[in-house]
């Protein structure tokens, strides 16, 4: 078994950066997982932490049974695939998938064996020969994966595994990888910047943010239900939209329109509440014509996305709210410029709409955008308001601590 | 394909045609003929003859063939200088500056900070240090009776320049330049990716493995450029004689030694001469071999 377990992991740079604070997270054996999370917010250090290229500085790190919190990278089993791939220029193709086995003594024939097997799973065998220099991106990706399976470990890290591949290639890598990771079978944690690989990728994703996890779960989890405005903000292609709402009774006041309470939030808030409304672009309908139980505003852009359009649409504000950007200074905080989050200053809220194609506005009409139900969220200060904490919401310290 | 507006029609870069480039060259040219090429034929010449600073010959120096390079080639003197010249070249460039100076540089590789900066200042201090200067700084820490060494080793009359003159002029020489393969390997290790060390060590490479696998196929260039530099600096070196002069009874006395004391205080300058220019075919030969190798990294492909 080869589940990776993490407990209390704390990694402290000499130079006082925190980059791992107190994480706890567990990772099911076979599982393709990803580390998510904006440039600096600590997956690449968490990799390098399970590879033991980097040293904990507090908690522990066990891949199976074995704590492995002190081994160094070679006596931990598991075999690591760089960004840069990082083959060796100097040896053929064959030399570099054997590496591993030659450095653990594997006699000569049984390596070349080894290493023409794998070559072949991989569809490399014509390449043997070959220097890395002479390979095309993707199949030197390729060569790096089979030095990585060619010693059977008990864990895959793959570090950024798709950026350094065109737009083109990367889509199909993307589908490669998930079949070969599946046919392995073999524990596999991936790190992205890129939610979009994350989703189509992973079994389950970690959100990270600051050196902590924001969230735990199975991509439809995080997608549909962000536990936070960041996880919110981060997730998805086109932002979610954070609306600024006050709860009266049985109902929510966004903008000018009043909204029927999503269901997970009933008998949590209490009336007069200042909250964050949440909706995903893709989960709103937009009609041209009124319709109750609609956010109504002006077209201002149409932006063409091939089958879909995005909408974005003016609503003007709440005329009862006093000082608006009140959610601003609590929820997002951390929320990497989410479309539409508080509102203007002019008391005006952008709302962004998926349409689907035939059914585009022009700018300047009038239209009118609901919600489908049980796909709205409501935030107060930053997290998910729901009936109960969900188990997908990690660590009770998880959300707290970030905005400080 | 030549811009039209162009005023010059001359075919180089510059713009300034056959004439003025010469014009600019000459001066260079004149100043190493005069001071390079001259003397250089001149030892060719006077190897050849007889001449002496004084005396009869050096008024009618006689021409005497080959007479020179034989004794040379005969004699157990120049032999015996020959062999501690490689053994200088490979104790102090070789192992001497070339280990320690990779050794220092893989060991700072991945440090910051008032450590390396501290071990490179002292390095490059005995670098930067003219030669008698250092000179005089080892015969002082060397002496026999009033030596900084004995005295911390608690074993004064010992006399390491009588007793090691071989040992102490090369780790007096590792000492003095191994600053500049540091500093060379230090700056090779940059284009050392992480990635591909990190892929050794967690392939479970030992360090020796890595420097075999990952770092040496990646700074073999400069490996070989290093040698190259160091050896041809080394077996030219002079700064040996201010320290122990060739002594005690010859057992320290390196080419340049035996040269400048058959030549200049043995007057014997026609023979000084000859093996003067035997040094620099043996110099020729070194430069070849690693230029040859330095040639071969760029075959496989």
């Amino acid at each position: 078994m080869s589940a990776i377990t993490m407990r209390e992991l704390t990694k402290v740079y000499p130079n006082g950066v925190r980059a791992l604070d107190a994480l706890d997270l567990e990772i099911a054996d076979g599982e393709f997982f990803a580390l998510l999370g904006p440039s600096g917010c600590g997956k690449t250090t968490l990799l390098r932490t399970i590879a033991g290229l980097e040293v904990a500085s507090g908690g522990s790190v066990h891949i199976g049974e074995r704590n492995v919190t002190n081994l160094p990278p070679g006596k931990r089993d598991v075999a690591m695939v760089f960004q840069d791939y990082a083959l060796f220029p100097h040896m053929t193709v064959q030399e570099n998938i054997a590496y591993p086995l030659r450095i653990k003594k594997v006699d000569r024939r049984a390596r070349a064996d080894k290493a023409a097997e794998t070559a072949d799973e991989l569809g490399l065998s014509a390449l043997l020969q070959r220097r890395p220099g002479q390979l095309s991106g993707g199949q030197q990706q390729r060569v790096a994966l089979a030095r990585a399976m060619a010693c059977h470990p008990q864990v895959f890290l793959l570090d950024e595994p798709l950026s350094n591949l065109d737009a083109r290639l990367r889509l199909e890598a993307r589908t490669f990888l998930k079949r070969l990771q599946r046919e392995l079978g073999v524990t596999t944690v991936f790190v992205t910047h890129d939610q979009a690989e994350a989703l189509a990728l992973a079994d389950r994703i970690a959100v990270m943010e600051g050196g902590r996890i924001r969230q735990v779960g199975t991509p439809t989890e995080v997608f549909r239900r962000p536990a936070n405005t960041f996880v919110a903000g981060f997730i998805g292609s086109t932002p979610m939209n954070l609306v600024d709402a006050r709860v009266d009774g049985d109902e929510l006041v966004v903008g000018r329109a009043r909204l029927p309470l999503p269901e997970d939030a009933r008998g949590q808030v209490g009336g007069g509440e200042r909250l964050v409304y949440g909706v995903r672009p893709e989960y709103l309908d937009y009609s041209p014509t009124p319709v109750p139980g609609a956010l109504s505003g002006q077209v201002v852009v149409v932006e063409n996305l091939g089958s879909v359009s995005l909408v974005s649409l003016d609503v003007p504000g709440d005329d009862a709210a006093e000082a608006p950007g009140d959610a601003g200074s609590t929820g997002d905080a951390g929320t990497t410029g989410a479309g539409g989050a508080a509102g203007d200053a002019g008391g005006r809220t952008s709302v962004q709409v998926v349409v689907a194609e035939g059914g585009e506005p022009t700018p300047g009409d009038t239209g009118w955008v609901v919600p489908r139900p049980g796909r709205s969220l409501l935030y107060r200060d930053g997290d998910l308001v729901t009936v109960a904490e969900a188990a997908s919401v990690p660590a009770p310290r998880a959300g707290a601590g970030v905005q400080g | 394909m030549r811009p039209a507006t162009g005023a010059s029609p001359a075919p180089d870069a510059a713009g300034l045609g056959r004439a003025r480039a010469t014009g600019f060259l000459v001066p260079a040219m004149v100043l190493i003929l005069v001071f390079l090429v001259v003397p250089a034929a001149w030892t060719i010449y006077l190897g050849v003859t007889n001449y002496r600073l004084t005396g009869l010959a050096a008024a009618n120096p006689e021409i005497v063939g080959l007479d020179n390079y034989t004794q040379a080639l005969g004699d157990e003197r120049f032999r015996t200088s020959l062999l501690l010249t490689l053994q200088f070249v490979l104790g102090s460039a070789v192992i001497g500056q070339a280990g320690l100076g990779f050794a220092i540089a893989f060991a700072l590789r991945d440090r910051r900070g008032p450590l390396r900066r501290l071990v490179e200042g002292f390095v490059l201090l005995s670098w930067i240090l003219p030669s008698s200067v250092v000179a005089f700084l080892w015969i002082a820490l060397l002496d026999r009776d009033a030596g900084t060494l004995n005295a911390l080793l608690g074993i004064p009359g010992m006399a390491w320049l009588l007793d090691y003159p071989m040992l102490s002029i090369i780790i007096f020489n590792t000492w003095r330049g191994t600053a500049f393969s540091m500093m060379l390997y230090a700056a090779a290790l940059e284009n050392v990716p992480r990635s591909h060390l990190e892929t050794a060590r967690l392939a479970g490479a030992s360090t020796w493995q890595q420097l075999r696998d990952v770092v040496f196929p990646r700074i073999r260039g400069h490996v070989l450029t290093n040698l190259l530099l160091i050896s041809l600096w080394t077996f030219n070196d002079f700064a040996p004689f201010l320290i122990t002069a060739g002594g005690p009874e010859q057992r320290s006395e390196i080419l340049p030694v035996y040269v400048y004391k058959v030549a200049l205080s043995g007057g014997e300058l026609g023979f000084g001469a000859a093996i003067s220019f035997i040094m620099l075919l043996i110099n020729l030969v070194i430069a070849l071999v690693y230029l040859r190798m330095l040639g071969r990294r760029k075959e496989p492909a």
